[in-house]
């Protein structure tokens, strides 16, 4: 069973929120563990199991890009997620830009920024969030649509697309974990551990 | 299904709770004196095991053999606690994977003592309810690891109790207060207790409980406050009276109890003073609340960074919470309930007593599992990422932390050399990139795989985080079908073998006459009441006539010639007599002390000008 039947879903990566949170919740009443603690223990492994799997599918579905990726996996036919990280790719357009920022990184590293050098690479870490809202926001709509409205014949070309935008999207990510890394992570609100 | 209680098993305090079927209210169990809190302390006395308040009024008499705050023991290897073991009065060595406590020539692990603490609580309920009790759900901070949770388990089963739910403090929290009091939407329970700091932000939407995030510090709470203040005081000591205590395991002990006393003190007044009677000299010391504040002002906020990462997680801003629920005594402390109140910007909960809380919470979780509540619903998560190692040493994240719980991923293994047979994988938990940062759990060897080429076999295995927060693992060879061999070694805790030989030996320890143990109390107290009797005898004596002194020195000796007795009423009334003896030689004492400290503080102002 994958994800989707799990919910009783169609293969489509328009999903609406709210009625999928109210799936769960009534799906969980129905099968939680808790509720069989007086059965067999292969009723309650069993349970156990059930219940594992819908937690693991209402992670997979709930996030947007979380869904996307596990369309990728499901589409190529994997099992797991052997194989599925994307290879971070910088954008094109901006590769000059993310030149002189490895460049800064560098510098950060052997000895300090001076005020100027941090307020810039301040600037371009603004810069690059935006890109990085810009891509994701590219993966929920358009490229999300483009993938529900494809005829089988064009599928192939939509998960290169999606794997293209990931691509780009993790790249960002990791710059903008290194420059604020080399900012010092004073900002209010910064996590400075991993995000998944 | 038989009774479940439910167990709050603290870093300070312990306690049982459940649910009463009348009313559906979760009540605390007293003990026969009517106390509720069990101080989580275990005294190995030459003659038994002494537990709660019989061995806190040890900690001063016997630092070396009185073990306090082992929670912050369970389930770390050595290297973890090192930096805190000075500050710890008994012996703490590494074992194999665990940390073991030296008492005189017998050796204990955590869970053991832990197990001390659970058994008098179980026998509790079972005077309570007239039954034996078998099974309990008991609660851990939110961000316990695999390896403090297992620790904690095995203390239940060395207990003899059957643990059917480890339950998270904070959510157990809410559970308690989501019965009445709060609305539905998004609720941040923040958890400072003695030794750890959780934050939990739940939803809370028709009946179901459920954590969207929560983050941490198992190694943060009111103890942290108590020695930042006998740091402090320790120094002044130093000053005013040119004696360093830090050596003296006794001498800490009564500066630690009376800095933990001061501090609560302080949550209600602005000002408060210690007085303090050591060898030689007594300390008088006041204290301001602003004093503390500036002492603790670090740790406090240190607690902040945990709250921000786990709202990120969440998705959330402070301003979308709805509700704020304060847990855990070190709530009290005005300046954390301030630091909280600004971050979220609005008045916390508190109007249930943040140190019964989670135990009442803990027995709502017991009674539905029970089958006693089936409109309210706990889905918790797993507070940190699951990993293996990978080539380089890099981890791979399996399964990302905030997941709900239960939950499972799968994952492939093959060979890469022909004809291999065994595959190694080594899990952790943790948030950082590299397999040496995170928190190793276990290395599993799948055996048993059948010879083929390099890559051919494909083995299945599935890694399940139970409703526990407990990993399982189980591995299956696709090609044929066969459930893989799996043998596990686990990185941090005990091995079955020894948690068997733990539950054996705890029947021989535990069995001890009720009757025996009441009279080793007895003795010791006459024995504290000895040694004070004693020092302000050597210190004061000038302060009395010499009517007073003899009255003294006779309910003295009449006190040491009960104590060698076997009948506690005698010994009770000796010390009693020996009590109302030096009422008055006390009262003149503390005078003297507190001119003593004006005067010097006089002479300061002088000295000054």
């Amino acid at each position: 069973m994958d994800h989707f039947e799990v919910f009783g879903l169609p293969r489509r990566l328009a999903i609406d929120a709210v009625e999928l949170q109210r799936k769960f919740y009534e799906l969980s009443r129905r099968g939680h563990p808790d509720f069989h603690q007086g059965a067999s223990p292969e009723r309650q492994a069993e349970v156990l199991a059930a219940s594992a799997r819908l937690n693991a599918a209402y992670r997979a579905l709930r996030d947007p890009v979380a869904r996307i990726e596990y369309l990728i996996r499901l589409e190529e036919g994997r099992q797991t997620r052997e194989g599925a990280t994307v290879k971070p790719k910088a954008p094109p357009e901006l590769l000059e830009e993310i030149f002189e920022i490895q460049e800064a990184l560098q510098e950060a590293k052997s000895g300090g920024l001076d005020a100027a050098a941090r307020e810039t690479l301040g600037a371009q870490r603004e810069r690059l969030r935006d890109r990085y809202a810009e891509e994701e926001s590219r993966l929920r709509g358009p490229l999300s649509q483009a993938w529900d409205a494809a005829e089988p014949n064009e599928r192939s070309a939509r998960l290169t697309a999606f794997k293209e935008a990931l691509a780009t999207r993790a790249y960002l990510r990791t710059v903008i974990d290194d420059i604020e890394e080399a900012l010092g992570g004073s900002e209010e609100g910064y996590v400075p551990h991993r995000r998944h | 299904m038989s009774r479940i209680v439910g167990i709050d098993l603290g870093t300070t305090n312990s306690l049982v709770a459940y649910v009463d079927d009348k009313t559906g209210l979760p009540r605390v169990i007293p003990d026969r004196d009517g106390q509720v809190l069990l101080p989580s302390i275990v005294s190995f006395t030459g003659e038994g095991v002494l537990v709660g308040a019989a061995a806190k009024r040890q900690l001063v008499r016997r630092p070396e053999a009185t073990v306090y705050s082992v929670k912050r023991l369970m389930g770390r290897g050595y290297d973890d606690v090192k930096e805190e073991l000075p500050y710890l009065p008994f012996a703490v060595a590494p074992a194999d994977g665990i940390v073991k406590i030296q008492i005189g020539s017998r050796e204990v692990t955590p869970p053991e003592v832990s197990a001390i603490v659970l058994r008098s609580l179980k026998e509790r309920a079972e005077a309570h309810f007239g039954e034996p009790i078998e099974k309990a759900v008991v609660t851990v901070p939110a961000y316990f690891n695999d390896s403090q949770r297992q620790a904690t388990k095995d203390a239940g089963r060395i207990a003899g109790l059957d643990v059917v739910r480890i339950v998270n403090e904070p959510t157990a929290a809410s559970l308690a207060y989501g019965l009445e009091r709060i609305r539905e939407g998004l609720i941040a329970v923040y958890d400072l207790g003695g030794g750890t700091f959780d934050i939990s932000i739940l939803r809370v939407k028709d009946g179901i409980f459920e954590v969207l995030a929560t983050n941490g510090n198992t190694h943060l709470g009111g103890d942290d406050f108590d020695r930042a203040v006998v740091r402090w005081l320790l120094e002044d000591i130093r000053a005013t009276h040119q004696v360093d205590l830090a050596g003296d395991p006794e001498a800490m002990q009564e500066l630690r109890l009376a800095a933990e006393a001061a501090k609560m003190r302080l949550s209600a007044d602005e000002r408060t003073a210690l007085t303090i009677p050591f060898d030689g000299f007594t300390y008088h010391r006041e204290i301001a609340r602003a004093e503390l504040e500036r002492l603790i002002a670090s740790l406090v906020d240190s607690t902040l960074t945990p709250c921000r990462m786990a709202l990120a997680d969440a998705g959330l801003a402070p301003a979308d919470i709805d509700e704020v629920v304060l847990v855990g005594g070190s709530t009290r402390v005005p300046l954390v309930r301030r630091r909280v109140q600004e971050l979220f910007g609005k008045t916390p909960h508190s109007q249930l007593n943040p140190d019964e809380v989670v135990a009442l919470g803990a027995a709502v979780q017991a009674h539905i599992l029970a089958g006693g509540i089936t409109n309210m619903l706990l889905l918790d998560v797993t507070p940190l990422s699951l990993g293996i190692e990978t080539l380089g040493g890099i981890v791979s994240v399996l399964i990302p932390r905030n997941t709900t719980i239960p939950t499972n991923a799968r994952e492939m293994f093959t060979t890469s050399v022909d004809g291999q047979r065994v595959v190694d994988m080594h899990v952790v938990q943790g948030e950082r990139e590299l397999a040496k940062d995170c928190r190793s759990l276990a290395r599993f060897e799948l055996s048993g795989i059948d010879p083929m080429p390099a890559g051919m076999p494909k083995i299945e295995v599935v890694f399940l985080i139970d409703a526990n927060g407990i990993l399982n693992v189980t591995a299956t060879e696709l090609r044929s079908q066969k459930a893989a061999a799996i043998e596990v070694k686990p990185t941090y805790g005990l091995s079955e073998a020894d948690v068997e030989r733990m539950v054996e030996e705890s029947f021989t320890y535990a069995e001890a006459d009720v009757e025996a143990r009441l009279l080793i109390e007895t003795r010791n107290e006459a024995d504290t009441v000895i040694t004070h009797v004693e020092r302000a005898l050597a210190q004061g004596r000038h302060l009395v006539g010499d009517d007073e002194r003899r009255a003294i020195e006779a309910a003295l000796a009449a006190l040491k010639e009960a104590r060698t007795s076997t009948d506690r009423d005698r010994i009770r009334e000796a010390t009693t007599a020996m009590n109302r003896a030096t009422e008055h030689l006390a009262e003149l004492m503390m005078d003297a002390a507190l001119k003593g400290a004006l005067a010097s503080r006089r002479a300061d102002e002088i000295m000054e000008r």
